[in-house]
């Protein structure tokens, strides 16, 4: 199981992007917690499946204009 | 003994025994430690804290652990020094500079590592972890180095030499990832998963940002019993800006000074990776998170754990963010120099030159007590600052050094 932070911009707000990474990937979708405003929003994502898979579908998401981050916020401090 | 109840989520309220854990396990929220004021309210006075060692651990009545001398390498109480020079220079009456460059590993992460190291060893842990660029390294290696534990400290495999030093030399287990610092960031987390080790930034957050509390505990005490009116600090993460208000706001809570604490705090970052300040500009409660790309790499975290809690602090207190410009960062510490005699890493060059702007934009009155924090030591990023080196060069005769000094003073 992998948790991410999904950060949405401007014209992806309104896109069903959980909705389709669960239809086109082997991947399990849970959303923790979120918030979505009209012009940016983020989810808290929980993706179980095959790690390879669950890159695919990330990077996917990416492609589409969606932020990838780690939940926890950074993890490397200076 | 510390006086704490629990854990706590910060967004249900949910409860957690005082173990090493840091994620409500129902809405994923941070957790953070709940105090037994009561008692704390009992115990403490002024002079209680006067007659305490000249350290942080004075206010161990406030901290989530317990004083321990065998990870105490005597970590914060450093100088609050009444400026002159930069004050006269920004027009201000009452500037005061809070340098905690002088901790023993040069920045102000001792004073969360010296809390995350005691709370380690009182939870049985012995080692000790952290993923880092410089200052969190060198703190982590040298707290294990006094409490004889193990310490592993994870580096992008592209970070310069230099910047681990200050970790290495302590013996700590420094492990260079092949890969971009997302994959680093991936990698801690799983890590911190598998192994029975004290990730100080992961699974003994809420003990560890705690030590930040004292930043503020000491300003108040060395101000003589107050808050200020302003306070400016830079952010990475933004926990240390919130613990600072925090701090303030105890010491108000328990009496120690007067409330309601008033201060503004002012958060500053450099326009490279400014993600809570953009936020707090664009009006919003949401961080965008953003690909670093700083000078001030102390400050580089694009996708900060606690930004909305500091832009909650800055709205709290009536303050404020500001976003300095990358030229400005050295410019900043190279001021602070000049005008002070102290020498900061790049974090306190976007804290001095957020105070400047602060001042000449009149959001800081000529009159008003204002603290700046200054996190880190400059012998941290001596590249920042390269180009002072300009030395006359001279041949071995007096008559070559006159010639030299005449040239330069004409």
């Amino acid at each position: 199981m992998r948790r991410v932070r999904l950060t949405f911009l401007d014209h992806m707000i309104r896109q069903p992007v959980i909705y389709q990474m669960a239809r086109d990937f082997d991947v399990v979708t849970n959303i923790r917690r979120a918030d979505v405003q009209e012009n940016v929003g983020w989810v808290i994502l929980e993706l179980e499946g095959g790690e390879e898979e669950i890159d695919r579908a990330l990077e996917w998401a990416r492609g589409l204009g969606v932020r990838v981050d780690p939940a926890l916020g950074d993890l490397v401090e200076g | 003994m510390a006086h704490v109840l629990s854990l706590r989520c910060r967004e249900c309220s949910r409860e957690y025994p005082v173990e090493p854990l840091n994620v409500c396990e129902f809405c994923f929220g941070p957790l953070e430690v709940v105090y037994d004021y009561e008692t704390i309210n009992r115990v403490v006075s002024r002079e209680r804290i006067e007659a305490g060692p000249r350290s942080m651990w004075r206010y161990a009545d406030f901290l989530p652990a317990d004083y321990n001398p065998r990870t105490d390498i005597n970590a914060g109480f450093t100088p609050l020094i009444r400026s002159r020079n930069l004050a006269e220079e920004l027009g201000l009456n009452e500037l005061y500079i809070k340098n905690d460059s002088v901790n023993p590993s040069y920045s102000f992460k001792d004073r969360v590592v010296a809390v995350a190291s005691a709370k380690a060893l009182e939870f049985g842990f012995k080692t000790i972890a952290c993923a880092s660029t410089g200052n969190l390294a060198g703190a982590v290696a040298a707290h294990a180095a006094r409490a004889g534990m193990e310490a592993y400290v994870f580096i992008p495999a592209d970070l310069e030499a230099g910047k681990v030093l200050g970790a290495a030399i302590y013996d700590a287990a420094i492990v260079a990832v092949d890969g971009s610092y997302d994959d680093v960031n991936r990698l801690c987390s799983e890590l911190a998963d598998r192994y029975p080790w004290a990730f100080v930034n992961i699974n003994v957050r809420p003990f560890y940002a705690d030590g930040s509390k004292t930043l503020g505990y000491e300003a108040a005490e060395q101000l003589g019993w107050r808050a200020p009116a302003h306070a400016v600090a830079p952010a990475a993460s933004g926990a240390m800006f919130t613990k600072i208000w925090k701090g303030l706001n105890e010491f108000a809570d328990v009496g120690l000074i007067d409330g309601p604490v008033e201060t503004r705090m002012h958060l500053a970052q450099a326009a490279g990776c400014a993600p809570i300040a953009e936020a707090y500009a664009d009006g919003r409660l949401i961080i965008k998170p953003v690909k670093p790309n700083s000078v001030a790499k102390s400050l580089a975290i694009g996708n900060p754990a606690d930004g909305y809690y500091a832009l909650k602090t800055i709205e709290a207190s009536q303050g404020s963010a500001v976003i300095v410009a990358e030229h400005e960062v050295a410019e900043g510490a190279k001021l602070l120099a000049r005008t002070e005699g102290i020498f900061t890493e790049a974090a306190g060059g976007v804290a001095v030159s957020a105070l400047k702007r602060l001042a000449e934009s009149g959001a800081i009155g000529r009159d008003e007590s204002t603290v700046v924090y200054i996190t880190g030591n400059g012998l941290k990023t001596v590249e920042l600052v390269q180009d002072v080196v300009r030395p006359i060069h001279i041949s071995a005769s007096v008559d070559a050094f006159e010639a030299a000094v005449d040239a330069r003073v004409s």
